[in-house]
C-alpha cells in the first residue's frame, strides 16, 4: 500500500535534481566553483557564501526526521485535470512529464515519523514540480496531513517552497487557500503547534495562506519570500525594487517572519520549540 | 483583442439611440415599443452569448454597480467605519453596520471608483493590508455582537505595491482565510464583478457564495495568466476561456452556490434591477442559515471548503 511505504529514491537520484552532476558545482548565487562533495556535506549550503541550494522534498524529510526515517502517506491523489486545460501544451502533457522527472507526488510529499524524538507530521514541497505550484492535489495532500495532525495529536511542520497557486486549475487552486486555511483554524483551536518553514522562494497563494499561517514562520536565509512577485511589483511602481527587497532578513526586519535558521541548525531548532510548546521532555540520551 | 465593452455593446447603443430620438420626436408609439421589444431582444442576445473575455469586461464595465450602489438599495442605516486600528484606513474596502429588511448586520466590500479622483482614491478597489485587516476587525465585531456579515467581493486582486509587501499583503489575507473560517455568524459572499485571486478570496469564505450572472472569478487575472503562460499579454482572451472564470464554470466546479441573474444588457444597463434580482437570495440565504447554531456554521463551512478541489486517486 502506497500510503505507508517508505520511498527512498538512490541517492544518486536525488542530487541530480538539486546539483548539477560533476565533481564541481557552480553556486547559483556567488557564481563561485565549489567542491561537490563539500556542498553535499554542508546541508547542501553554499560553503562561500551560505547559499541554501533547493533541496527535493524527500532531502528535506532525511533531515528533520530522526535518522532518516519516516512514513509517507496520501501518495496515490494525482491531479485530474478538471479544466481541461491547454495553453501552448496540454495541461495533461505537462503532468505527464513532470511525473517522470520529477515524481508522482505532485509538488508536495506528506510524511510521519520521528524529529528528536517528537511525533510529527511534515509536509514538504517540491519545487521542481511545476515550480512547486499549489493545485488541488497539493491542497487535498496538506488538508489530508493537517486531519491527520489533528487526530493523532501531532504538531504539524510546513516546508513551503512555490511560485503560488497553479493557474491550470484555475479557481480550484484558489480554493485551496482557503481549505488549507480552514484545516490550520482547526489545528489551532486544538492548540496543536504548527511550524511554517519558508525556503527560496515561497511567494503568490501559498505565501497568502499557510506559509504566513505558522505559529512559528522560519526562513532560510536569503529565501525570496513575498505576495507579488518582484517583477509584478516593478511593473505596478515603475521603478526597480531596493536590494535584498522580498528576502527573509527583510521580512524579519519588517515583523512577517519570527526567525531565520540555517539548514544546518534547523532540525535543533525546531525540536527546540516542540518540546517547548507541547511540554514534551526530551529522552534519555542512548 | 478589444478592452473596451462598447465594441460589443455598439448595437444596443444604437438602439438606445434610436429610442431617445423617437421619444424626443414625439414619433408614433407604436414604433416606440417596437423599439423597445428590438432592445430588449438585441441585449439578449448579445448579453446571453458573452465569451469569457467579454464577461470579464462586462464585470468591469465603468457603469457597473459597485458595493456601496449595492448598499444604497438594499440596505437601510448604512454606516460606515473606517481603519484597521493598527496603520491606516484603506478605500478600497468599504466597511460598517447597516440593516437588511430591517435587522442588523455587517456589510464589507471592495470599492472602485467611478471617476479618475475617486479611482484613484479607491486604489482601483485593489486593497492593501489595512483594508484586509479593516475588513476582519469588523468581522470579528460582527461576531461579537452576532450579527449576519454580507461581503461584496470586487477586486482585480490585491494591490501589488512596495509598501503593501512590507506591511505584510499575504499575511493579512492567510489570516483574514483562518478567521473567516472559524466565525460562528453567518457569512453570505456575492461576487458583483471580478473576483481578482487572494484580494477577493479574503473576504470569499462564506456558508454561501453567489455570483452574478457577468461576474468573473479567477486564481488570477486573464492577462496576468496570458503574460505568464502565453507569454503574451494579448492572449488574454484565450486565458479567460481556459480558466473558466465564468458564474457558469463556477457553478459546475461547485465552487458557488447560485447564479443571480442580471437585467436585460448587464447589471449595468439598470443597477436598481440588479439590486432588486440579488435581494431574495440574501433573504433565503439568511434565513436558512440563521436556524443553524453558531457552533454548526463553522462546522458546515468546513464541510463547504474541504470538498474544494478535483483529483483523481491511484
Ligand atoms: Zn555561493
Amino acid at each position: 500500500m502506497a500510503w505507508f511505504r517508505k520511498e527512498k529514491k538512490p541517492k544518486e537520484a536525488v542530487e541530480k535534481v538539486a546539483i548539477p552532476e560533476g565533481l564541481w558545482v557552480k553556486c547559483d548565487d556567488c557564481k563561485e566553483i565549489v567542491y561537490r562533495k563539500e556542498v553535499e556535506q554542508n546541508f547542501n549550503v553554499c560553503p562561500k557564501c551560505n547559499y541554501h541550494f533547493r533541496l527535493t522534498a524527500r532531502e528535506r524529510f532525511e533531515i528533520l526526521f530522526d535518522d532518516g526515517k519516516y512514513k509517507e502517506f496520501a501518495g496515490d491523489i494525482r491531479s485530474g485535470d478538471p479544466l481541461e486545460f491547454r495553453d501552448t501544451k496540454r495541461y495533461r502533457d505537462r503532468l505527464k512529464v513532470y511525473e517522470l522527472r520529477v515524481g508522482k507526488g505532485d509538488a508536495v510529499l506528506c510524511a510521519e515519523g520521528k524529529l528528536d524524538g517528537i511525533s510529527v507530521v511534515v509536509c514538504a514541497m517540491e519545487y521542481a514540480f511545476m515550480g512547486g505550484s499549489m493545485g488541488s492535489v497539493v491542497g487535498e495532500k496538506i488538508t489530508i496531513a493537517a486531519e491527520r495532525a489533528l487526530e493523532k495529536k501531532e504538531p504539524l511542520l510546513i516546508v513551503s517552497t512555490s511560485g503560488g497557486a497553479r493557474m491550470q486549475e484555475g479557481i480550484l487552486s484558489l480554493m485551496q487557500m482557503a481549505k488549507i486555511s480552514a484545516a490550520l483554524a482547526r489545528l489551532a483551536e486544538a492548540r496543536l503547534p504548527y511550524v511554517s518553514i519558508l525556503t527560496d522562494p515561497t511567494t503568490g497563494g501559498v505565501t497568502a495562506s499557510y506559509a504566513m499561517l505558522g505559529d512559528l514562520n522560519i526562513a532560510e536565509p536569503k529565501a525570496l519570500i513575498g505576495f507579488a512577485g518582484p517583477r509584478v511589483i516593478e511593473q505596478t511602481i515603475r521603478q526597480t525594487l531596493p536590494e535584498g527587497f522580498q528576502r527573509a532578513e527583510f521580512l524579519v526586519e519588517h515583523g512577517m517572519v519570527d526567525l531565520i535558521t540555517p539548514r544546518s541548525e534547523m532540525k535543533p531548532a525546531l525540536a527546540r520549540f516542540l518540546r517547548m510548546f507541547t511540554g514534551k521532555k526530551r529522552e534519555a540520551a542512548s | 483583442m478589444s478592452l473596451d465593452p462598447a465594441q460589443f455593446e455598439e448595437p444596443i447603443n444604437q438602439l438606445r439611440r434610436q429610442i431617445e430620438e423617437a421619444t424626443a420626436a414625439e414619433k408614433d408609439p407604436a414604433q416606440l415599443v417596437a423599439l423597445q421589444a428590438e432592445l430588449t431582444k438585441v441585449a439578449d442576445e448579445i448579453f446571453g452569448n458573452l465569451t469569457p473575455w467579454q464577461k470579464t469586461l462586462v464585470a468591469r464595465h465603468p457603469q457597473r454597480p459597485y458595493t456601496l450602489d449595492f448598499i444604497s438599495y438594499l440596505f437601510e442605516e448604512w454606516t460606515e467605519i473606517h481603519g484597521d486600528r493598527k496603520f491606516s484606513d484603506d478605500p478600497a474596502i468599504v466597511a460598517g453596520f447597516a440593516r437588511f429588511r430591517g435587522a442588523p448586520c455587517a456589510i464589507i466590500g471592495h470599492q472602485k471608483g467611478r471617476n479618475t479622483k475617486e479611482k484613484i482614491y479607491r486604489n482601483f478597489g485593489q486593497p492593501r493590508p489595512e483594508g484586509f485587516r479593516k475588513a476582519l476587525r469588523v468581522m470579528k465585531l460582527a461576531e461579537k455582537f452576532n450579527l449576519p456579515i454580507f461581503t461584496f467581493i470586487d477586486t482585480q486582486g490585491a494591490y501589488p505595491g512596495l509598501g503593501a509587501e512590507e506591511r505584510g499583503q499575504a499575511e493579512a489575507i492567510a489570516v483574514n482565510l483562518r478567521e473567516m473560517a472559524m466565525l460562528s455568524v453567518p457569512v453570505i459572499v456575492i461576487v458583483i464583478g471580478e473576483g481578482g485571486s487572494g484580494g477577493a478570496l479574503a473576504l470569499g469564505v462564506g456558508d454561501r457564495v453567489f455570483m452574478l450572472e457577468h461576474a468573473v472569478y479567477s486564481v488570477i487575472s486573464p492577462e496576468g495568466c496570458a503574460a505568464i503562460l502565453w507569454k503574451n499579454p494579448s492572449a488574454a482572451a484565450e486565458a479567460a476561456a481556459a480558466m473558466r472564470i465564468t458564474a457558469i464554470d463556477l457553478k459546475r466546479l461547485n465552487i458557488i452556490d447560485d447564479i443571480v441573474p442580471e437585467p436585460n444588457g448587464g447589471a449595468h444597463a439598470d443597477p436598481a434591477r440588479a439590486a432588486e434580482l440579488l435581494a431574495p437570495y440574501l433573504e433565503k440565504a439568511l434565513k436558512e442559515l440563521q436556524k443553524l447554531k453558531p457552533a454548526a456554521l463553522p462546522e458546515e463551512r468546513y464541510k463547504k471548503f474541504r470538498k474544494m478541489g478535483v483529483f483523481e486517486k491511484g
